[in-house]
């Protein structure tokens, strides 16, 4: 009993399924659509949403880029690029510039990403509004009216508890002005990146089975207040210590020997770039 | 020469699945498939269910690589399943075509039929038995041999086997249990489209029937224990093969006698009495006896009658109640999500922390210079 698997893992009516949903979804920025996730050879909620995406995208011509948490050799980063390899032979890079089709997990790369790019983010919860309102039925009926008062509530009632909002990663933004999203667990540090991207973004959820969608040149807006803005994460005084870099988002480590705290950039193959930019000392 | 990125991860992985390989392999013995798909029928069949995927011999394959943990022999086969086009959907099965293996009523002691106990565990005793360890092929011929031979003298009973009428049937007839129509309406496919709420039955069934065991088992406790129902009781609980027939691809035909016999699956059917209170005119109230429906792929008994229970308290819908909470039961009783979503907290999550440290810090910053 030997098995032939189709290019990209999935048959091609459900890769067609996946599209259609995609295509929706771009026409409607931020509105969570619907799918029939498959099962994957990959964890369910180990990024099957994102690999669904990429799988139906994925050409022979593209360039595949996959980042797990800022990095390209993660274990789950390694562990996806060997199964897209596997079943589409489709080249791998780690260079942003280079790929055509980046898969990432929570990270938006430091490259500004360009026209023609496609941004695929992993979500594990795509409802904003699902911390405050465990049901399907009733949060689809909010953005539906677009009633997002219970967001807004959640924000002020951290300023009130905690003085600042403390959403960590995943902080909620209004897309297009219409619906309110959750960016997926990206830093607050990458949500203005989505804001007037050039590349798409495409989000895809696969134990929750949504998708949704940032399309080009769409106001993405993170949710404050006037009097209290938003205010992403920071490492004032620090800057990394492979390469230098100061305005990036920074991996907090340990140095055991010197028993001291020291910042590196995230985002591993911009650091790598930088470090080869510079001359040798 | 410049820096190049370290392949810690690749690597890592490499010599994991090695060490995996290794574990399976150790002792140096290798379990054959076609062994464990005739000796391990419980765990095949309870596999085959929770992957809705009606195929023993990839079943057992995905038990053999899972090395028996069936979390990760569903997994295996859906993720299979996914490569798979949905070529055809069956004809309607009638489960009273089934060609029964075991039926019993815990409702009527003198069914139309009788009773069959079939094959069972429900009156062994759990006692190990330690003959087991020095069991042989030749033992085992040797008892088949002499139990088939003994059975000459009832082949009536083998005879008998096949067709029974219904329980549930001659309490309809007596007015018993509400009449329920054939509803004809075509069933959603879970698979194919997602789940919106409110959820179709069809849907629910769906999902229920390939829910985790343990998961639709526990939650069926609940609901009898005392989260919503007064005790419920089996009217039938039936096992056996039952016959599986698509419409000709070829032609638009939906003629019956022109459709393809694609073979036979083995399942459990349950139907549940449960009785309810119904409302008449002027507030007066009637006792009813309700039912509830289950069915799964194979010999699955304690599964099939949870989720009878739960089809019955779905339907009622109080969502105050988590048991009749249709998102809170079917989001929550599939294997590869719940065990997908539970193990991925075992992945970095460096980006995400930071960020909620960062928050942690701000907070603490802000009280401390209030008070300072």
């Amino acid at each position: 009993m030997r098995i032939q698997y189709n290019f990209a893992f999935l048959d091609e009516g459900s890769k067609r399924e996946i599209r259609r949903a995609t295509l929706k979804a771009i026409a409607i920025p931020g509105y969570q659509v619907p799918f029939a996730s498959r099962e994957l050879p990959i964890g369910r909620g180990w990024g099957t949403g994102g690999l669904q995406l990429t799988l139906s995208l994925i050409g022979k011509s593209d360039v595949l880029k996959v980042i797990d948490q800022g990095s390209d050799e993660s274990v789950n980063a390694v562990s996806i690029k060997k199964l897209i390899d596997k079943t589409t032979g489709v080249p791998a890079t780690d260079a942003t510039e280079a790929a055509t089709l980046i898969q990432s997990r929570h990270r938006i790369p430091e490259v500004p990403l360009r026209t023609g790019q496609l941004l695929v983010l992993q979500v594990p919860m795509p409802e904003p509004l699902r911390m405050y309102e465990p049901s399907e039925l009733e949060t689809k009926r909010l953005h539906g009216e677009k009633d997002y008062s219970g967001a807004w509530l959640m924000l002020f009632e951290q300023i009130m508890k905690y003085r600042s909002v403390s959403t960590g990663a995943d902080h909620p933004v209004m897309v297009n002005d219409r619906y309110v999203m959750a960016p997926s667990p990206i830093p607050k540090f990458d949500n203005p990146k989505m804001n007037y991207s050039e590349a798409l973004i495409l989000l895809g959820a696969g134990r929750e089975k949504k998708i949704y969608a940032v399309p080009p040149y769409t106001q993405v807006v993170s949710l404050a207040f006037e009097d209290v803005p938003f205010e992403p994460e920071s490492f004032p005084g620090h800057s990394c210590r492979q390469c230098g870099a100061e305005d990036v988002f920074m991996d907090e480590l340990y140095d055991s020997e010197k028993e001291e705290t020291y910042y590196q950039c995230n985002d591993t193959s911009y650091c790598l770039q930088r470090m080869n930019a510079q001359p040798l000392v | 020469m410049g820096y190049v990125a370290v392949k810690g991860g690749t690597r890592a992985i490499e010599e994991s699945l090695k060490r995996l390989q290794f574990e399976r392999l150790q002792s140096g013995k290798v379990i054959e498939v076609e062994a464990i798909s005739s000796g391990m029928r419980g765990l095949v069949d309870q596999v085959m269910s929770e992957s809705s995927l009606y195929s023993e011999e990839l079943a057992a394959l995905a038990i053999k690589q899972a090395e028996g943990n069936p979390e990760e022999a569903v997994f295996l086969l859906r993720a299979y399943r996914s490569t798979l086009p949905r070529k055809h959907y069956s004809r309607t099965v009638h489960s009273a075509e089934m060609r029964v293996e075991r039926r019993i009523s815990a409702s009527f002691k003198d069914i139309p039929g009788g009773q069959v106990l079939g094959a069972s565990t429900d009156y062994s005793h759990r006692l190990l038995d330690f003959d087991l360890l020095e069991e042989t092929t030749a033992s085992a011929t040797a008892w088949l041999e002499q139990y088939l031979g003994m059975e000459e003298l009832d082949q009536e009973a083998f005879a008998q086997e096949g067709r029974f009428p219904k329980v549930l049937d001659y309490l309809r007839k007596e007015g018993l249990i509400a009449d329920c129509s054939v509803d004809s309406t075509e069933p959603d496919d879970v698979t194919r489209t997602s789940l919106t709420f409110p959820a179709t039955r069809s849907e629910k069934l769906q999902i229920l029937t390939r829910g985790q065991t343990g998961a639709v088992t526990s939650l069926a406790y609940a609901v009898i224990r005392g989260y919503g129902m007064v005790h419920p009781t089996v009217g039938e609980l039936r096992v056996g093969e039952l016959p599986v027939y698509i419409d000709s691809p070829l032609t638009q035909n939906t003629d019956e006698d022109e459709a393809y016999y694609i073979g036979e699956i083995k399942v459990t059917e349950v139907e549940m009495l449960v009785p309810a209170t119904v409302e008449k005119e002027n507030g007066r109230k009637e006792l009813e006896l309700d039912f509830g429906y289950g069915l799964c792929y194979g010999q699955n008994e304690t599964k099939a009658i949870a989720m009878s229970i739960l089809d019955k308290s779905l339907e009622k819908g109080d969502k105050s109640i988590p048991t009749q909470n249709e998102e809170f039961v079917l989001f929550h009783i599939d294997s590869v999500e719940s065990t997908g979503f539970i193990s991925h907290l075992k992945m970095p999550h460096y980006v995400t922390f930071q960020a909620k440290l960062n928050d942690v810090r701000k907070t603490r910053k802000q009280s401390t210079e209030k008070e300072g």
